[in-house]
């Protein structure tokens, strides 16, 4: 039952085979039994998701279900549930229970979906790993010695380990993709503004995107369609009607153009990762889809804009984190000024504390030109290139990530050389794109993932071509053995 | 990426001024761990002032999009208990901090 | 040295929206301790702001009534500092790209003079809450129920040259915004706050001398206390050679005095950049016209009107003006009594006399204007005198109903008929024999100043009720 997809588990409930309660009480059990090998829980809510079991079993019985009542999922930790702990990966929201739901939160119950917990995550969204969060890292389910990737790499262990069939996450600068990818997992984020950031801790506002984690394409489409949508209390939500995902899904590729940016198969991209991008795109090409070689000239810009824009709005998103109205306090406090700084310096783990010191620096006197301004021209060069690749091509494709899952601790220390990890999936941040991490092989007994990005709101046709792709392949069934490969 | 000739020349001075500003206590003997670091991380950053962005708008947001308006009307209700019951120290409804100096 | 003061005035002014300018609160005033601050005034983790069409709609009333350039195009900044009031760490305010831009108005000096001040731009921004200092065991206790209540923030041009000036162009201010209907204006609830830049320079020099800013500055009276003080403070500095420091100081109304802000002696940086969770506010020119359509006449349009249509002079029309509850209550009583002038005289003295002893404002005022004007018509109708007009209106001041009621009921009514105030002019003869001697006596020019005399007596022996025109037209038939 636990490697079921959504659209399994769907089928099952209409058909009866098994209830909603039996689901949820096998998925709690796993937890229970394996999540400490991979912590990639950090709160579970038993009572909680049997009651909404239940109640979905009720309407399944009514007939009154739609495509996601009684499925079973769990929720980054960054996404506020009302009455649940909610935080963040983080010593600062360590105490604190939102009194309101996320809007994510909202249209997934609202849908029918039953919440089992929430799931663990790099403080604050801000890693590659999931080494830092205040609940400690996640382990890979295909290799415990390696990161899951991140942020949302507890959602993406969560799903690999079976231990749900999908789950919520979000991505700033590839915090859904590359953990997908490490996990052997399906991933979506969607262009910038489909999905309601409200009741979404904010990292960087400008960049953060909430999307869905799953085994295949087609769960990432029933759950986007749940998600996205108009939000008129976050002014950043587009308002355009959200599409039928599932209606294209199986759609032939013939006609396709895929473009191949050059920039993204050149050095740093290790060789075995590189080949089976190649034959994932092999089997596109066979399916019909034409490949294209296209240019993102300002592709080197990319990390540098990233890591400008993101700290420097990060820096101030947390500033709230004060001590006063809710979150850790320090102890004690001698004056105002103690308050403050130690409780931030005691609340935030190192890797926040550098973003927010990047971040402020960044934006400070004399430098707010020097280094904002010129990220946020930056920006326009390289969303531009996006932009112009796709008069030419209807999708981009290639790696998620340089290689496969790295080891735990193996750049821990060194956060330049982590902020490399993401060299290919940043600019579908800075430019708003929709992107996915498709699974497309092995290496060295580790997955890795095919990239796919769109033009603005064109997640159906990354759907399609990753659907199309899911049907000629397995890679997005295999699962890791228990306990890994370790 | 990272030439140490471009290396921003930021020291643990300055790292306390910011700090200062982000009201982060760095204690004493990580300042210089914490400098070095984030030299790391500027001189990786800096790579950006070679390009010619000359005319180049800045982007805010992605999409270019506009603001939309919202109608003047009261949606809220009175929460207070709720949001007060996951506040650190309250007394008569009120947030309680140490004394502001003015 | 004789030294020139030059003064600026940064104005906050809440606007008069139901709810806030980032979420769906109330914005009502005096309100129990944070029960108006939501989820989004408190910067819970993932509130996001959404913008108040009505506090766009105030601050484009305010620039096109000042005639000033509009933003098409305006962007929301977050200024950034760590205070308890301000929940988030930043204020959303507007940096770079203000929705109101250059413009300027004309006011009005007590001498009579107008003079034009420029406005440099006005932009929106968020109030933040209120820190109270009452011991709460040594502690310090945060309301953040005005947290996120829209305010415009009004920047004078350094143009004002003393207090007197600076008093002035609040005045106008004030009366614009209460005109326009974007603020209640009330100082005594922070409505409208005033921040005051002053520097000192030699007379006649151009250059700019070092300023000095004086926080929230909150009653017209304490302005001009503030910045009367401020001149004293500065001027001895530079007389004895002395250097003003650029500080940001407060003004102590119980010792009238400025004294430094403590708090503010870390050097700021604010760290402006433009705010992601908002996006940029395009006006459409025909979005801004329709604004336009609905402004009220302004207050120097209405004394320009004033003075043309009812032929007051500029000082009298401006006072008239100067607040619209005034200036419609004024035209209420013009039209109703059929003279203006009239009605200007006694708006003006008797009324404003009557308020301003009270302490009271128009709204308040318990003649209506309709009552006011049937006085006048009395009056006009010979009813009654001018002076027993006054009666009347204490009277009608008191609660007794309206003109003819009091008229009535304490039988006021002047005296026409012949009969009954020939007997009376008789009487007064008849008992001053020595009098009516040296009115025979006199010559022409003398006997006009006499006759007074005997107008006296009849009108004490009438109450003051007599028709002074029938009066003399029966003495000046009787004395021959």
């Amino acid at each position: 039952m636990h490697n079921q997809t959504v659209a399994q588990l769907a089928r099952g409930l209409r058909e009866k085979q098994f209830s909603s309660v039996e689901v949820t009480r096998h998925l709690l059990e796993r937890i229970a039994g394996l999540d400490a090998q991979y912590n990639s829980f950090i709160t579970t809510c038993e009572d909680a998701a049997l009651a909404s079991a239940r109640a979905a079993d009720d309407r399944l019985a009514a007939g009154d279900a739609g495509p996601l009542t009684g499925i079973p999922l769990a929720h980054k930790d960054i996404f506020c549930t009302s009455g649940v702990r909610t935080s963040c990966g983080s010593r600062m929201l360590d105490n604190f229970v939102p009194p309101y739901d996320a809007t994510v939160v909202e249209r997934l119950r609202d849908a029918g979906t039953v919440t089992l917990g929430k799931t663990n995550m790099d403080e604050f969204a801000m890693g590659s790993s999931n080494e830092n969060s205040y609940y400690g890292a996640v382990k890979n389910p295909w290799d415990t010695n390696c990161v899951p990737g991140g942020s949302s790499g507890g959602s993406a262990a969560a799903v690999a380990a079976g231990l749900v069939p999908a789950a919520s996450g979000t991505d700033t600068g590839g915090s859904i993709r590359q953990p997908a990818a490490f996990c052997g997992i399906t991933g979506l984020k969607p262009t910038y503004g489909r999905i309601s950031r409200l009741g979404m801790v904010a990292f960087a506002s400008s960049l953060d995107q909430a999307g869905p984690m799953a085994r295949t394409a087609e769960d990432c489409a029933l759950l986007l369609e749940a998600m996205a949508g108009h939000d008129p209390r976050d002014s950043t939500s587009v308002n355009r009607p959200v599409p039928d995902y599932c209606a294209d899904l199986d759609k032939p590729l013939e006609g396709l153009r895929i473009g191949l940016p050059r920039e993204y198969f050149g050095e740093g991209l290790q060789a075995a990762t590189g080949d089976c991008i190649q034959a994932a795109l092999k089997e596109l090409e066979n399916q019909g889809a034409s490949l294209v070689e296209v240019s993102l000239p300002n592709s080197h810009l990319t990390i540098p804009t990233y890591y400008i824009i993101a700290p420097a709005e990060a820096s101030t998103n947390l500033s709230r984190y004060d001590g006063v109205r809710y979150g850790y306090r320090c102890d004690n406090p001698a004056d105002l000024d103690d308050l403050y700084t130690r409780t931030r310096e005691e609340g935030f783990g190192d890797e926040v504390k550098r973003r927010i010191l990047v971040g402020t620096y960044a934006l400070s006197a004399g430098y707010y030109d020097a280094y904002y301004r010129k990220a946020q021209q930056a920006r326009r060069l390289i969303r531009d290139d996006f932009l112009a690749c796709f008069e030419q091509v209807d999708v981009i494709a290639g790696p998620t990530t340089p290689g496969p899952a790295f080891g735990l601790g193996e750049k821990s220390d060194d956060p330049v050389a982590m902020y490399l990890e993401d060299v290919y999936t940043l600019a579908v941040n800075l430019a708003g794109l929709p992107g996915m991490s498709v699974p497309a092989g092995l290496v060295e007994g580790k997955p890795v993932g095919l990239q796919l990005i769109g033009r603005h709101f064109e997640e159906a046709r990354l759907l399609n071509t990753a659907h199309r792709f899911q049907q000629a392949t397995d890679w997005h069934t295999r699962a890791p053995s228990q306990g890994g490969n370790a | 990426m990272s030439d140490t000739s471009t290396k921003p020349s930021i020291d643990p001075d300055e790292i306390e001024k910011i700090a200062t500003l982000a009201r982060i206590r760095i204690a004493g003997d990580q300042v210089a761990g914490v400098t070095h670091r984030i030299a790391d991380i500027l001189a990786m950053v800096d790579t950006l002032q070679a390009a010619d962005t000359t005319d180049v708008e800045p982007m805010a947001n992605p999409l270019d999009a506009v603001q939309t308006l919202r109608a003047d009307e009261v949606t809220e209700t009175n929460r207070r208990e709720a949001f007060q019951a996951i506040a650190p120290a309250v007394e008569n409804g009120l947030y309680l901090v140490p004394k502001v100096i003015e | 040295m004789q030294w020139e003061p030059v003064i600026g005035l940064e104005v906050h002014l809440q606007l008069a929206t139901r709810s806030k300018i980032f979420s769906g609160s109330p914005t009502t005033f005096g309100a129990e301790p944070n029960t108006q601050a939501s989820a989004v005034d408190l910067a819970m983790p993932g509130m996001l702001p959404v913008l108040n069409e009505q506090a766009v709609r105030f601050a484009v009333m305010f620039g096109l009534g000042i005639g000033a350039e509009i933003g098409k195009r305006s962007v929301f900044d977050r200024k950034n500092y760590f205070y308890p009031d301000l929940p988030k760490g930043y204020q959303i305010s507007q940096f770079s790209d203000p929705v109101v831009g250059r413009g300027h108005f004309e006011i009005q000096l007590e001498d009579g003079s107008s003079r034009e001040i420029g406005i440099t731009r006005a932009h929106l921004e968020e109030d933040a809450g209120k820190s109270l200092h009452e011991d709460f065991h040594g502690q310090t206790g945060i309301d953040l129920n005005r947290a996120g209540t829209p305010l415009l923030e009004i920047v004078s041009e350094p143009d004002l040259r003393n207090a007197a000036e600076a008093v002035a162009y609040l005045k106008a201010l004030h009366s614009l915004v209460t005109y326009l209907g974007i603020s209640d204006g009330n100082m005594a609830e922070g409505s409208m706050r005033c921040d005051i830049n002053i520097s000192l320079r030699p007379a006649g020099s151009d250059t700019l001398g070092t300023r000095a800013e004086i926080k929230n500055v909150n009653s017209f009276r304490f302005v001009e206390k503030a910045i009367q003080h401020e001149i004293d403070r500065q001027s001895d500095i530079l007389d004895d050679g002395g250097q003003v420091v650029q500080e940001t100081r407060l003004y102590d109304a119980d010792r009238n005095e400025t004294r430094p802000m403590r708090s503010k002696e870390v050097a700021n940086d604010y760290r402006y950049f433009p705010e992601p969770d908002l996006l940029p506010v395009v006006l459409e020119d025909a979005w801004i016209e329709a604004v336009r359509e609905t402004l009220p006449e302004l207050p120097w349009e209405k004394r320009h009107r004033f003075a043309n249509q009812y032929q007051l002079n500029d000082y009298d029309a401006g006072v008239l003006a100067a607040s619209r509850p005034l200036a419609d209550y004024f035209e209420a009583v013009a039209r109703d009594a059929g003279d203006a002038k009239i009605a200007a005289n006694w708006v003006q003295v008797e009324l404003l006399g009557r308020l301003n002893r009270d302490e009271r404002g128009i709204e308040s005022c318990p003649v209506p204007a309709t009552h006011l004007a049937q006085l006048i018509q009395r009056i006009l109708d010979n009813s009654i005198s001018g002076k027993i007009a006054k009666q009347v209106f204490e009277a009608m001041w008191a609660g007794e109903g309206d003109a003819d009621t009091v008229i009535a009921a304490r039988g006021l009514k002047q005296v026409s008929d012949t009969g009954e105030l020939e007997a009376m002019v008789d009487q007064v003869i008849a008992g001053s024999a020595a009098q009516v001697e040296q009115y025979l006596a006199a010559d022409e020019g003398k006997r006009k100043k006499l006759v007074g005399y005997f107008v006296g007596q009849v009108m004490k022996l009438s109450k003051g009720q007599a028709n002074p025109q029938v009066v003399n037209e029966l003495l000046a038939r009787k004395l021959g």
